[in-house]
């Protein structure tokens, strides 16, 4: 008791200080609540935030945006002519959007068809095998925790490790060509033939994000009450009836969290496949990300303008993708407090 | 990790508005022990002038690549920089003339290459060349002795020097016959030897013509049917470098084209595992060239300390300070009378290596006009990056080589556009 009253005493002194604070500006607090109202409350507290933000992400998505007004190869604004739109007029001039090759500048619409395809094969393929993944680690098996660990183990290390030990494994003379001929199989060529350069660019992608994507759906999983499993199985359901009827209609918030998440994250795809491939053979694994950077960064004559325009452009369709999260979480939110998850 | 924190530490000095009056600091960055030999030299500068403090910043070299340009355009940086984007940045560059003890010793010396770090129309002494690179071939000699195959004459053709490789990797059972770099610079020399101009009357860039497409048809052939290594364009889009040296160290291909500067390299990674020989550039219909090039050590316009970066600049421009900075780092020299004295005494006891460095110095002054004015071309870059990722979308079957020529040259066109409209 004597402790107790000790720290009680410890404490007011150290928080002394914050009361003086709060005793301070409560008085203008209370003056600002009384002229504007909850809703000034509420802009107040979030200012700080909205500063930041601000800061870090409008002004730069600003600049971006005049950069891609701008020409020449200089770095800063002052000292680069103004060309209006002639960017996205480069950008955007195709016979045939679906023909890259009659586009003016073809390298971008071959980054953003092999981003398409990249976003629908990866996403389809982590889902799925997040989804799996989920189902098993959510059923009664032995060292659970460990294979856990082990599942989200790749989500731990850097896009750039991620590439070089692939790379490693992938390369004409590496492990996975060494064991192919050990059984008597012929090596592939994995990094520099098209195809199987463009699947180990999805396939080390699923391996290297799948494991957070898993987490989000054991998750969901585990929020499924048991006793509809029970009722399931005292009426004799078949499982993949209960799958179909149960676990995949509960799951569905998470699910379509998970896919709007991973397309996000897809649309960006750079790091461990540019380690990986370089974006070959030829241009079959350059995406749209590889393709701003060369053209802003790596090029021997940089076109900062040109890759701004096509940022921003890459920034509508990820500004589309996010809306769609949003419209989903809330939609997810709305039906959580209109009687919870039932069948 | 030492060279991340010290790139750190740099790029971070630089940011905060580079050296102390009375300091002088240099943006260095190495490919071999050149960073070493530098920092004794300059401690030995520094003995000679007490009260001339000189920082060597040891970075990466995609620092001077990426970073350098925007520290300059933004009016900062070090004082002295070794770069190898040299004319393209010439705006940058400090005048020494004035603050030079001897001008006429360095226009005499290194009057050759002046034209390449100055900005077109100037007479500005900028800096000097650190040294001089000269692409060029190496044979793998003891896979051409197994093989029983001759080694082609110096002069030549490549198509000759491409039959004898693919007979050592038809005998050898090699992965490929033969490599070159994949670099636009790489390709250039071969292009002019077959007889390309590339520039145009107005000095801009030729669209590329019959010789042109001779030499890029004939490589991306030489790809399809297995005598090029192929992994080493393939693996890459856009202006991405890749070297092919790790393939003739490995003794993968018998024959190898890159440039001066892998000797280093070739001789502490293959040591006495197989004899290699530097063979100078294979001739086309028009001559036999490399492409010289090569890293510019200049003041930067910026500084504050442009008395001090004159004497830094005056001590390492010495005659014996750059024969001694050759020797040592196995690097051509850029410098007149070293190179005229001769002499020199490559600090290596790798025969092989030597012999290279013998061969590439000999080969120096032979080359063809138009590959000597290539390094002082502004328009050289958009050319070299124009090339690359075309001819590799060739290679893996993207695109049929006949229709890349057109995207050549309207790729170069438009990277040609985007650098007038800064001027």
């Amino acid at each position: 008791m004597t402790k107790a009253r000790a720290l009680t005493g410890v404490g007011a002194v150290l928080t002394a200080p914050l009361r003086l604070v709060a005793r301070a500006i409560d008085p203008p607090m209370r003056i600002w609540q009384r002229l504007a109202g909850q809703n000034g409350m509420a802009l107040l507290f979030l200012a700080p935030n909205m500063l930041i933000f601000g800061i870090f992400v409008l002004v730069p998505l600003f600049i971006n945006f005049l950069y891609s007004t701008t020409g020449g190869t200089a770095f800063f604004l002052a000292d680069r002519p103004d060309v209006g739109l002639a960017h996205y007029q480069r950008l955007l001039d195709c016979r045939d959007y679906t023909a890259p090759r009659s586009c003016r500048d073809d390298m971008f619409w071959i980054a953003v068809w092999n981003t398409a395809r990249f976003v629908f094969f990866q996403v389809g393929l982590m889902t799925l095998a997040a989804l799996v993944t989920a189902l098993i680690l959510n059923r009664a098996i032995p060292g659970k925790g460990f294979w856990r660990a082990v599942f989200f183990f790749p989500v731990l290390l850097s896009p750039v490790v991620v590439g070089l030990i692939w790379q490693w494994i992938l390369q004409r003379q590496g492990l996975a060509n060494l064991m192919m001929v050990e059984v008597g199989l012929s090596p592939i060529n994995w990094l520099t033939d098209r195809f199987w350069a463009f699947a180990a660019a999805v396939g080390v992608s699923v391996w290297a994000h799948m494991g957070f994507y898993t987490l989000i759906l054991l998750a969901g999983l585990q929020a499924i009450p048991r006793d509809l499993y029970e009722a399931a199985e005292m009426d004799g359901t078949a499982p993949f009836r209960v799958f179909r009827r149960i676990t995949l209609p509960l799951l569905m918030p998470n699910l379509l969290v998970v896919v709007v998440l991973a397309l996000i994250r897809a649309v960006q795809i750079f790091d461990e496949a540019y380690v990986l491939t370089g974006g070959g053979p030829g241009t079959s694994t350059m995406f749209m990300t590889q393709y701003i950077y060369e053209i802003g960064f790596a090029n021997l004559l940089r076109n900062p303008g040109l890759a701004a325009a096509a940022s921003i452009l890459m920034a509508g369709v990820l500004v589309v993708l996010t809306l769609i999260q949003l419209w989903l979480a809330r939609r997810s939110a709305g039906a959580g407090a209109g009687g919870g998850r039932r069948p | 990790m030492r060279k991340l924190l010290a790139t750190t530490a740099a790029m971070s000095a630089l940011a905060l508005g580079g050296a102390q009056a009375g300091d002088v600091r240099i943006l260095w960055y190495s490919d071999g022990i050149e960073g070493e030999v530098m920092q004794d030299l300059l401690n030995r500068f520094m003995e000679e002038n007490p009260d001339i403090n000189v920082i060597l910043d040891n970075v990466a070299y995609q620092v001077i690549m990426e970073q350098l340009p925007i520290q300059l355009a933004a009016g900062e940086g070090p004082d002295i920089a070794r770069v190898t984007n040299i004319k393209e940045q010439a705006e940058h560059w400090l005048d020494l003339t004035p603050h030079l003890e001897d001008p006429e010793y360095w226009r005499d010396n290194f009057g050759a290459q002046l034209d390449w770090m100055r900005p077109d129309g100037t007479d500005i002494i900028p800096g000097f060349m650190t040294q001089l690179t000269l692409t060029g071939g190496f044979a793998n000699a003891t896979l051409f002795e197994q093989a029983g195959v001759e080694m082609p004459a110096l002069d030549a053709h490549w198509s000759e020097w491409v039959e004898a490789a693919r007979q050592v990797q038809e005998s050898q059972q090699l992965e490929a016959a033969f490599s070159i770099d994949r670099s636009g610079h790489r390709i250039t020399g071969p292009i002019i030897s077959y007889g390309a101009e590339l520039k145009s009357e107005d000095g801009r860039p030729a669209p590329l013509d019959e010789a042109a497409q001779a030499f890029i048809t004939d490589l991306v052939g030489w790809t399809d049917d297995g005598a090029h290594m192929r992994d080493v364009w393939v693996s890459a889009a856009g202006t991405t470098y890749r070297a092919g040296a790790d393939e003739f160290i490995n003794a993968n291909i018998a024959y190898y084209y890159s440039g001066s500067w892998q000797i280093a390299n070739l001789a502490g990674k293959i040591g006495d595992t197989f004899d290699w020989i530097a063979t100078g550039s294979p001739c086309g219909d028009a001559g036999c060239t490399g492409l010289p090039g090569g890293a510019a050590l200049v003041g930067i316009r910026y500084t504050q300390n442009a008395e001090e970066v004159g004497k830094v600049m005056d001590f390492l421009g010495r005659e014996d300070i750059v024969r001694e900075f050759s020797e040592r780092t196995l690097f051509l020299p850029a410098h007149r009378g070293v190179v005229e004295a001769g002499g020199l005494d490559f600090q290596t006891d790798d025969e092989n290596a030597k012999a290279a460095l013998e061969s590439f110095v000999a080969a120096s002054s032979s080359l063809m006009e138009q590959a000597n004015a290539m390094p002082g071309w502004r328009y050289a870059n958009a050319v070299y990056g124009g090339m690359v990722s075309r001819i590799s979308q060739a290679m893996a079957g993207e695109m049929a080589v006949e229709d890349i020529f057109e995207r050549i040259d309207s790729d170069i066109a438009e990277q040609v556009a985007a650098a007038d409209s800064s001027n």
